[in-house]
Protein backbone atom coordinates (compact mmCIF):
# COMPACT_ATOMS: atom_id res chain seq x y z
CA UNK A 1 0.00 0.00 0.00
CA UNK A 2 1.36 3.33 -0.88
CA UNK A 3 1.05 6.35 1.75
CA UNK A 4 -1.90 8.13 -0.07
CA UNK A 5 -4.21 4.52 0.57
CA UNK A 6 -2.61 4.26 4.29
CA UNK A 7 -3.45 7.69 4.90
CA UNK A 8 -7.23 7.56 3.44
CA UNK A 9 -7.85 4.25 4.63
CA UNK A 10 -7.02 5.12 8.70
CA UNK A 11 -8.95 8.74 8.16
CA UNK A 12 -11.78 7.88 6.01
CA UNK A 13 -12.71 5.37 8.56
CA UNK A 14 -15.59 6.66 10.63
CA UNK A 15 -14.72 4.59 13.56
CA UNK A 16 -11.52 6.82 14.72
CA UNK A 17 -13.69 9.84 14.54
CA UNK A 18 -15.81 8.68 17.47
CA UNK A 19 -14.70 7.69 21.06
CA UNK A 20 -12.50 8.45 23.97
CA UNK A 21 -9.68 7.52 21.59
CA UNK A 22 -10.99 9.04 18.47
CA UNK A 23 -9.87 11.91 16.51
CA UNK A 24 -11.62 14.82 18.15
CA UNK A 25 -10.88 13.54 21.94
CA UNK A 26 -7.06 13.26 20.84
CA UNK A 27 -7.53 16.46 19.37
CA UNK A 28 -8.53 18.47 22.40
CA UNK A 29 -6.34 16.36 24.55
CA UNK A 30 -3.24 17.77 22.55
CA UNK A 31 -5.18 21.23 21.97
CA UNK A 32 -5.65 21.34 26.27
CA UNK A 33 -1.73 20.60 26.99
CA UNK A 34 -0.56 22.72 24.52
CA UNK A 35 -2.86 25.82 25.79
CA UNK A 36 -2.37 24.92 29.74
CA UNK A 37 1.42 24.87 29.06
CA UNK A 38 1.71 27.80 27.08
CA UNK A 39 -0.50 29.95 29.52
CA UNK A 40 1.65 29.48 32.40
CA UNK A 41 4.72 29.64 30.23
CA UNK A 42 3.84 33.16 29.38
CA UNK A 43 2.20 34.02 32.64
CA UNK A 44 6.07 33.15 34.14
CA UNK A 45 7.96 34.40 31.02
CA UNK A 46 6.46 36.97 30.05
CA UNK A 47 6.82 39.63 33.23
CA UNK A 48 10.21 38.10 33.78
CA UNK A 49 11.65 38.71 30.39
CA UNK A 50 9.69 42.18 30.50
CA UNK A 51 11.86 42.99 33.98
CA UNK A 52 14.93 41.87 32.60
CA UNK A 53 14.81 43.63 29.47
CA UNK A 54 13.80 46.89 31.22
CA UNK A 55 16.18 46.61 34.03
CA UNK A 56 18.40 45.17 31.53
CA UNK A 57 19.87 43.51 34.36
CA UNK A 58 20.45 39.32 34.49
CA UNK A 59 19.90 39.72 30.36
CA UNK A 60 23.27 37.50 29.60
CA UNK A 61 22.34 34.52 32.10
CA UNK A 62 18.90 34.74 30.30
CA UNK A 63 20.48 34.90 26.81
CA UNK A 64 22.61 32.08 28.10
CA UNK A 65 20.09 29.86 29.45
CA UNK A 66 18.01 30.36 26.36
CA UNK A 67 20.44 28.92 24.23
CA UNK A 68 21.62 26.16 26.68
CA UNK A 69 17.80 24.85 26.38
CA UNK A 70 17.85 24.22 22.57
CA UNK A 71 20.82 21.66 23.23
CA UNK A 72 18.28 20.15 26.04
CA UNK A 73 16.58 17.09 24.23
CA UNK A 74 13.10 16.86 25.07
CA UNK A 75 12.77 13.32 25.35
CA UNK A 76 15.37 13.31 27.71
CA UNK A 77 13.78 16.35 29.91
CA UNK A 78 10.57 14.48 29.77
CA UNK A 79 11.81 10.56 31.02
CA UNK A 80 13.83 12.43 33.95
CA UNK A 81 10.55 14.21 35.41
CA UNK A 82 8.74 11.50 34.69
CA UNK A 83 11.25 9.03 36.70
CA UNK A 84 11.13 11.58 39.32
CA UNK A 85 7.52 12.94 39.60
CA UNK A 86 5.66 9.56 38.49
CA UNK A 87 3.18 8.93 35.37
CA UNK A 88 0.54 11.23 35.03
CA UNK A 89 -0.47 14.16 33.62
CA UNK A 90 1.25 16.81 35.99
CA UNK A 91 4.61 15.68 35.18
CA UNK A 92 4.73 15.54 31.14
CA UNK A 93 2.83 19.45 31.31
CA UNK A 94 5.53 20.34 33.52
CA UNK A 95 8.03 19.58 31.36
CA UNK A 96 6.00 21.36 28.05
CA UNK A 97 5.96 24.55 30.51
CA UNK A 98 9.66 24.36 31.25
CA UNK A 99 10.51 24.17 27.44
CA UNK A 100 8.41 27.02 26.52
CA UNK A 101 9.18 29.56 29.47
CA UNK A 102 12.84 30.31 27.55
CA UNK A 103 11.56 31.31 24.24
CA UNK A 104 8.92 33.61 25.53
CA UNK A 105 11.29 35.17 28.24
CA UNK A 106 13.90 35.45 25.23
CA UNK A 107 11.83 37.42 22.83
CA UNK A 108 10.16 39.43 25.36
CA UNK A 109 13.74 40.15 26.98
CA UNK A 110 15.27 40.53 23.20
CA UNK A 111 11.95 43.11 22.01
CA UNK A 112 12.81 45.62 24.44
CA UNK A 113 16.31 45.51 24.53
CA UNK A 114 16.14 45.67 20.73
CA UNK A 115 14.12 49.21 21.02
CA UNK A 116 16.15 52.47 20.39
CA UNK A 117 17.28 54.29 23.03
CA UNK A 118 16.52 57.19 21.89
CA UNK A 119 12.46 55.95 22.40
CA UNK A 120 13.12 55.16 25.48
CA UNK A 121 14.60 58.37 26.95
CA UNK A 122 11.89 60.56 25.01
CA UNK A 123 9.15 58.39 27.14
CA UNK A 124 10.56 59.28 29.94
CA UNK A 125 11.42 62.86 28.73
CA UNK A 126 7.70 63.86 28.13
CA UNK A 127 7.29 62.41 31.92
CA UNK A 128 6.21 59.26 31.79
CA UNK A 129 6.73 56.93 35.08
CA UNK A 130 8.76 53.69 34.99
CA UNK A 131 5.76 51.56 34.74
CA UNK A 132 3.99 53.87 32.07
CA UNK A 133 7.18 53.60 29.87
CA UNK A 134 7.22 49.35 30.31
CA UNK A 135 3.15 49.16 29.82
CA UNK A 136 2.63 52.33 26.86
CA UNK A 137 6.01 51.91 25.15
CA UNK A 138 8.81 49.25 25.74
CA UNK A 139 5.97 46.50 25.56
CA UNK A 140 3.98 47.81 22.22
CA UNK A 141 7.03 48.77 20.85
CA UNK A 142 8.53 44.77 21.44
CA UNK A 143 5.39 43.15 20.62
CA UNK A 144 6.87 41.96 16.97
CA UNK A 145 9.57 40.21 18.70
CA UNK A 146 7.57 38.76 22.23
CA UNK A 147 4.99 37.48 19.15
CA UNK A 148 7.92 35.30 17.28
CA UNK A 149 8.88 34.18 21.09
CA UNK A 150 5.39 32.87 22.03
CA UNK A 151 5.08 31.48 18.75
CA UNK A 152 8.04 29.71 18.84
CA UNK A 153 7.30 28.68 22.15
CA UNK A 154 3.59 27.11 20.66
CA UNK A 155 4.96 24.94 18.21
CA UNK A 156 8.14 23.59 20.54
CA UNK A 157 4.66 22.79 22.96
CA UNK A 158 2.78 21.27 20.33
CA UNK A 159 5.57 19.47 18.62
CA UNK A 160 6.95 17.90 22.48
CA UNK A 161 3.41 17.27 23.19
CA UNK A 162 2.94 14.46 20.59
CA UNK A 163 6.71 13.31 22.22
CA UNK A 164 4.82 13.17 25.93
CA UNK A 165 2.40 10.65 24.50
CA UNK A 166 6.09 8.71 24.87
CA UNK A 167 6.02 8.99 28.40
CA UNK A 168 1.80 7.76 29.22
CA UNK A 169 -0.44 11.06 28.58
CA UNK A 170 -3.15 11.36 25.73
CA UNK A 171 -3.02 13.41 22.51
CA UNK A 172 -2.13 13.18 18.88
CA UNK A 173 1.03 11.48 19.99
CA UNK A 174 -0.90 8.32 20.92
CA UNK A 175 -1.41 7.19 17.58
CA UNK A 176 2.12 7.48 16.52
CA UNK A 177 3.00 5.50 19.26
CA UNK A 178 0.27 3.08 19.54
CA UNK A 179 0.82 2.37 15.89
CA UNK A 180 4.28 1.37 16.30
CA UNK A 181 3.41 -0.97 18.97
CA UNK A 182 1.33 -2.62 17.14
CA UNK A 183 2.85 -2.08 13.94
CA UNK A 184 0.21 -0.26 11.76
CA UNK A 185 1.51 2.07 10.10
CA UNK A 186 -1.62 3.22 8.89
CA UNK A 187 -2.03 4.79 11.97
CA UNK A 188 1.39 6.08 12.59
CA UNK A 189 1.25 7.71 9.89
CA UNK A 190 -2.24 9.38 10.02
CA UNK A 191 -0.93 10.68 13.43
CA UNK A 192 2.35 11.95 12.25
CA UNK A 193 0.24 13.91 9.70
CA UNK A 194 -2.33 14.87 12.17
CA UNK A 195 0.42 16.44 14.19
CA UNK A 196 1.51 18.28 11.21
CA UNK A 197 -1.28 19.47 10.15
CA UNK A 198 -2.06 21.29 13.48
CA UNK A 199 2.18 22.39 13.77
CA UNK A 200 0.87 24.13 10.29
CA UNK A 201 -2.61 25.46 11.67
CA UNK A 202 -1.09 26.66 14.67
CA UNK A 203 1.96 29.00 13.36
CA UNK A 204 -0.85 30.37 10.65
CA UNK A 205 -3.13 31.24 13.72
CA UNK A 206 -0.10 33.13 15.93
CA UNK A 207 1.10 34.92 12.33
CA UNK A 208 -2.63 35.99 12.00
CA UNK A 209 -3.14 36.97 15.43
CA UNK A 210 0.24 38.63 15.33
CA UNK A 211 -0.90 41.04 12.10
CA UNK A 212 -3.95 41.85 14.26
CA UNK A 213 -1.84 42.83 17.54
CA UNK A 214 1.09 44.57 16.60
CA UNK A 215 0.48 48.19 15.90
CA UNK A 216 0.35 49.27 11.84
CA UNK A 217 2.85 52.06 12.46
CA UNK A 218 5.30 49.19 13.97
CA UNK A 219 5.40 46.99 10.66
CA UNK A 220 5.65 49.85 8.10
CA UNK A 221 8.42 51.60 9.81
CA UNK A 222 10.24 48.13 10.00
CA UNK A 223 9.34 47.53 6.17
CA UNK A 224 11.12 51.13 5.32
CA UNK A 225 14.24 50.33 7.28
CA UNK A 226 14.87 46.82 6.01
CA UNK A 227 14.26 47.61 2.07
CA UNK A 228 16.80 44.62 1.32
CA UNK B 1 29.45 7.41 37.83
CA UNK B 2 30.46 3.46 38.74
CA UNK B 3 27.36 2.26 35.68
CA UNK B 4 29.36 5.38 33.36
CA UNK B 5 32.81 3.52 33.71
CA UNK B 6 31.09 0.08 33.68
CA UNK B 7 29.56 0.96 30.44
CA UNK B 8 32.25 3.01 28.39
CA UNK B 9 32.57 0.47 25.37
CA UNK B 10 28.27 1.14 25.29
CA UNK B 11 28.64 5.32 25.68
CA UNK B 12 30.95 5.21 23.06
CA UNK B 13 29.51 3.33 20.43
CA UNK B 14 25.98 5.46 21.06
CA UNK B 15 28.27 8.74 20.52
CA UNK B 16 29.87 7.44 17.77
CA UNK B 17 26.75 6.31 16.18
CA UNK B 18 24.83 9.92 17.55
CA UNK B 19 27.53 12.27 15.82
CA UNK B 20 27.49 10.81 12.65
CA UNK B 21 23.83 10.76 12.71
CA UNK B 22 24.26 14.85 13.41
CA UNK B 23 26.75 15.21 11.55
CA UNK B 24 25.59 13.49 8.05
CA UNK B 25 22.78 16.04 7.71
CA UNK B 26 24.76 19.04 8.82
CA UNK B 27 27.29 19.15 6.20
CA UNK B 28 24.49 17.67 3.25
CA UNK B 29 22.45 20.35 4.33
CA UNK B 30 25.49 22.82 4.31
CA UNK B 31 26.10 21.61 0.97
CA UNK B 32 22.75 22.38 -0.32
CA UNK B 33 21.96 25.41 1.50
CA UNK B 34 24.42 27.37 -0.68
CA UNK B 35 22.91 27.05 -3.96
CA UNK B 36 19.65 27.50 -2.86
CA UNK B 37 20.75 30.61 -0.52
CA UNK B 38 22.42 31.76 -3.16
CA UNK B 39 19.46 31.75 -5.47
CA UNK B 40 17.49 33.27 -2.82
CA UNK B 41 19.58 35.95 -2.28
CA UNK B 42 19.56 36.98 -6.09
CA UNK B 43 15.97 36.60 -6.95
CA UNK B 44 12.93 38.01 -5.07
CA UNK B 45 10.39 35.39 -6.31
CA UNK B 46 12.97 32.71 -5.57
CA UNK B 47 12.98 34.39 -2.14
CA UNK B 48 10.03 34.00 -1.28
CA UNK B 49 8.95 30.63 -2.10
CA UNK B 50 11.97 29.11 -0.75
CA UNK B 51 11.85 31.21 2.95
CA UNK B 52 8.26 30.20 2.94
CA UNK B 53 8.81 26.86 2.11
CA UNK B 54 11.55 26.42 4.53
CA UNK B 55 9.18 27.77 7.42
CA UNK B 56 6.91 25.48 6.24
CA UNK B 57 9.39 22.52 6.50
CA UNK B 58 10.78 23.61 9.99
CA UNK B 59 7.53 24.05 11.53
CA UNK B 60 6.78 20.41 11.28
CA UNK B 61 7.39 18.17 14.31
CA UNK B 62 10.25 16.41 14.03
CA UNK B 63 8.92 12.66 15.31
CA UNK B 64 5.93 13.33 12.54
CA UNK B 65 8.80 13.60 9.77
CA UNK B 66 10.31 10.69 11.06
CA UNK B 67 7.75 8.47 10.83
CA UNK B 68 6.09 9.29 7.87
CA UNK B 69 9.41 8.98 5.94
CA UNK B 70 9.40 5.57 5.47
CA UNK B 71 5.76 5.83 3.69
CA UNK B 72 6.50 7.83 1.15
CA UNK B 73 10.35 7.24 0.23
CA UNK B 74 9.48 3.57 0.99
CA UNK B 75 12.63 3.10 3.50
CA UNK B 76 12.48 0.52 6.43
CA UNK B 77 11.35 1.74 9.54
CA UNK B 78 14.85 0.95 11.72
CA UNK B 79 16.68 2.38 8.48
CA UNK B 80 18.84 5.31 9.61
CA UNK B 81 17.78 7.46 6.53
CA UNK B 82 14.79 8.68 8.50
CA UNK B 83 16.43 10.56 11.02
CA UNK B 84 19.00 11.81 8.63
CA UNK B 85 16.33 12.87 5.89
CA UNK B 86 14.56 15.10 8.56
CA UNK B 87 17.51 16.50 9.94
CA UNK B 88 19.07 17.72 6.20
CA UNK B 89 15.46 19.40 5.96
CA UNK B 90 15.61 21.44 9.06
CA UNK B 91 19.45 22.02 8.14
CA UNK B 92 18.76 23.07 4.73
CA UNK B 93 15.45 25.37 6.47
CA UNK B 94 17.68 27.28 8.91
CA UNK B 95 21.04 27.61 6.68
CA UNK B 96 18.94 29.06 3.58
CA UNK B 97 17.73 32.14 5.38
CA UNK B 98 21.20 32.78 6.51
CA UNK B 99 23.24 32.23 3.78
CA UNK B 100 20.54 34.59 1.62
CA UNK B 101 20.48 37.48 4.12
CA UNK B 102 24.21 37.14 3.95
CA UNK B 103 24.30 37.29 0.66
CA UNK B 104 22.38 40.19 0.42
CA UNK B 105 23.79 41.95 2.52
CA UNK B 106 27.56 41.92 1.04
CA UNK B 107 28.01 45.46 0.37
CA UNK B 108 27.44 46.70 -3.10
CA UNK B 109 30.56 48.42 -3.28
CA UNK B 110 32.71 44.94 -2.73
CA UNK B 111 30.87 43.51 -5.45
CA UNK B 112 31.61 46.34 -7.98
CA UNK B 113 35.00 46.32 -6.74
CA UNK B 114 35.88 42.92 -7.52
CA UNK B 115 33.84 42.51 -10.84
CA UNK B 116 35.98 45.86 -11.84
CA UNK B 117 39.15 44.08 -11.09
CA UNK B 118 38.03 41.38 -13.35
CA UNK B 119 36.12 38.42 -11.21
CA UNK B 120 34.12 36.41 -13.15
CA UNK B 121 30.37 36.07 -11.00
CA UNK B 122 31.59 32.07 -10.36
CA UNK B 123 34.84 33.24 -8.47
CA UNK B 124 33.66 36.34 -7.22
CA UNK B 125 31.08 34.48 -5.00
CA UNK B 126 33.66 31.58 -4.02
CA UNK B 127 36.34 34.09 -3.65
CA UNK B 128 34.49 37.31 -2.42
CA UNK B 129 30.89 37.32 -1.94
CA UNK B 130 30.70 33.60 0.24
CA UNK B 131 33.86 34.57 2.60
CA UNK B 132 32.30 37.70 3.39
CA UNK B 133 29.22 35.58 4.03
CA UNK B 134 31.23 33.13 6.90
CA UNK B 135 30.75 34.48 10.18
CA UNK B 136 26.65 34.02 9.07
CA UNK B 137 26.87 30.86 7.73
CA UNK B 138 28.93 29.97 10.94
CA UNK B 139 26.32 31.39 13.21
CA UNK B 140 23.06 29.72 11.31
CA UNK B 141 25.44 26.22 11.19
CA UNK B 142 25.91 26.53 15.47
CA UNK B 143 22.16 26.44 15.73
CA UNK B 144 21.85 23.91 12.88
CA UNK B 145 24.31 21.48 14.93
CA UNK B 146 23.03 22.04 18.30
CA UNK B 147 19.55 21.81 17.42
CA UNK B 148 20.81 18.59 15.43
CA UNK B 149 22.50 16.88 18.48
CA UNK B 150 19.38 17.34 20.51
CA UNK B 151 16.97 16.18 18.13
CA UNK B 152 18.94 12.59 16.76
CA UNK B 153 17.13 11.91 20.58
CA UNK B 154 14.24 11.34 19.08
CA UNK B 155 15.42 8.75 16.61
CA UNK B 156 15.32 6.19 19.47
CA UNK B 157 11.53 6.04 19.60
CA UNK B 158 11.35 4.46 16.25
CA UNK B 159 14.15 1.95 17.48
CA UNK B 160 17.31 4.29 15.82
CA UNK B 161 20.58 4.26 18.06
CA UNK B 162 22.03 7.16 19.51
CA UNK B 163 21.97 8.38 22.94
CA UNK B 164 18.34 8.39 23.06
CA UNK B 165 18.44 4.95 23.67
CA UNK B 166 19.84 5.90 27.00
CA UNK B 167 16.52 7.86 27.34
CA UNK B 168 13.91 4.92 26.38
CA UNK B 169 16.09 1.84 27.79
CA UNK B 170 16.14 3.97 31.32
CA UNK B 171 12.47 5.15 31.25
CA UNK B 172 11.21 1.60 30.75
CA UNK B 173 13.28 0.17 33.36
CA UNK B 174 13.01 2.80 35.73
CA UNK B 175 16.40 3.41 35.90
CA UNK B 176 17.47 7.37 36.57
CA UNK B 177 20.82 7.07 36.18
CA UNK B 178 21.06 6.09 32.49
CA UNK B 179 18.38 8.87 31.63
CA UNK B 180 20.78 11.75 33.24
CA UNK B 181 23.62 10.22 32.11
CA UNK B 182 22.47 10.60 28.65
CA UNK B 183 21.07 14.18 29.15
CA UNK B 184 24.25 15.18 30.00
CA UNK B 185 26.77 13.35 27.32
CA UNK B 186 24.04 15.22 24.91
CA UNK B 187 24.99 18.65 26.66
CA UNK B 188 28.52 18.12 26.55
CA UNK B 189 28.74 17.07 22.85
CA UNK B 190 26.60 19.99 21.56
CA UNK B 191 29.37 22.29 23.63
CA UNK B 192 31.90 20.80 21.75
CA UNK B 193 30.62 20.53 18.38
CA UNK B 194 29.49 24.35 18.99
CA UNK B 195 33.26 25.18 20.33
CA UNK B 196 34.77 23.62 17.08
CA UNK B 197 32.45 25.50 14.85
CA UNK B 198 33.64 28.90 16.35
CA UNK B 199 36.81 27.57 16.42
CA UNK B 200 36.33 26.93 12.30
CA UNK B 201 34.56 30.51 12.11
CA UNK B 202 37.96 32.19 13.33
CA UNK B 203 40.39 30.27 11.55
CA UNK B 204 37.96 31.14 8.54
CA UNK B 205 37.94 34.42 8.74
CA UNK B 206 41.31 35.73 10.00
CA UNK B 207 40.53 39.68 8.49
CA UNK B 208 37.80 40.30 11.43
CA UNK B 209 40.51 40.08 13.76
CA UNK B 210 42.93 42.03 12.09
CA UNK B 211 44.72 45.52 12.93
CA UNK B 212 43.44 45.52 16.67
Amino acid sequence: MDFVSFLTSWLFDGTHWTGSDGVPARLSEHLGYTAVALAIAVAVGFPLGAAIGHTGRGGLILVGAANGLRALPTLGVLTIVVGIAGIGLVPPITALIVLAIPPVMAGTYAGIRAIEPITVDAARGVGMREWEVLLRVEIPNALPLIFGGVRSAALQVVSTATIAAFVGVGGLGRYVFDGLAVQDYAQVASGAVLVAALAIIVDVLFIGLQRLVVSPGLTSAKSKGTSS
Amino acid sequence: MTWVFDHLGLLGGLTGTHVYLALVPLVVGLVLAIPLGWLASRSRPARAVLLSVSGLLYTIPSLALIVVLPGIIGTKILDSVNVIIPLTIYTVALLVRSIADALTSVPATVVAAATAIGYRPLRRFASVEFPLAVPVVIAGLRVAAVSNISLVSIGALIGISGYGVLFTDGFQLGFMTEIVVGVVATLLLALVADALLLLIGRLLTPWTRAGR
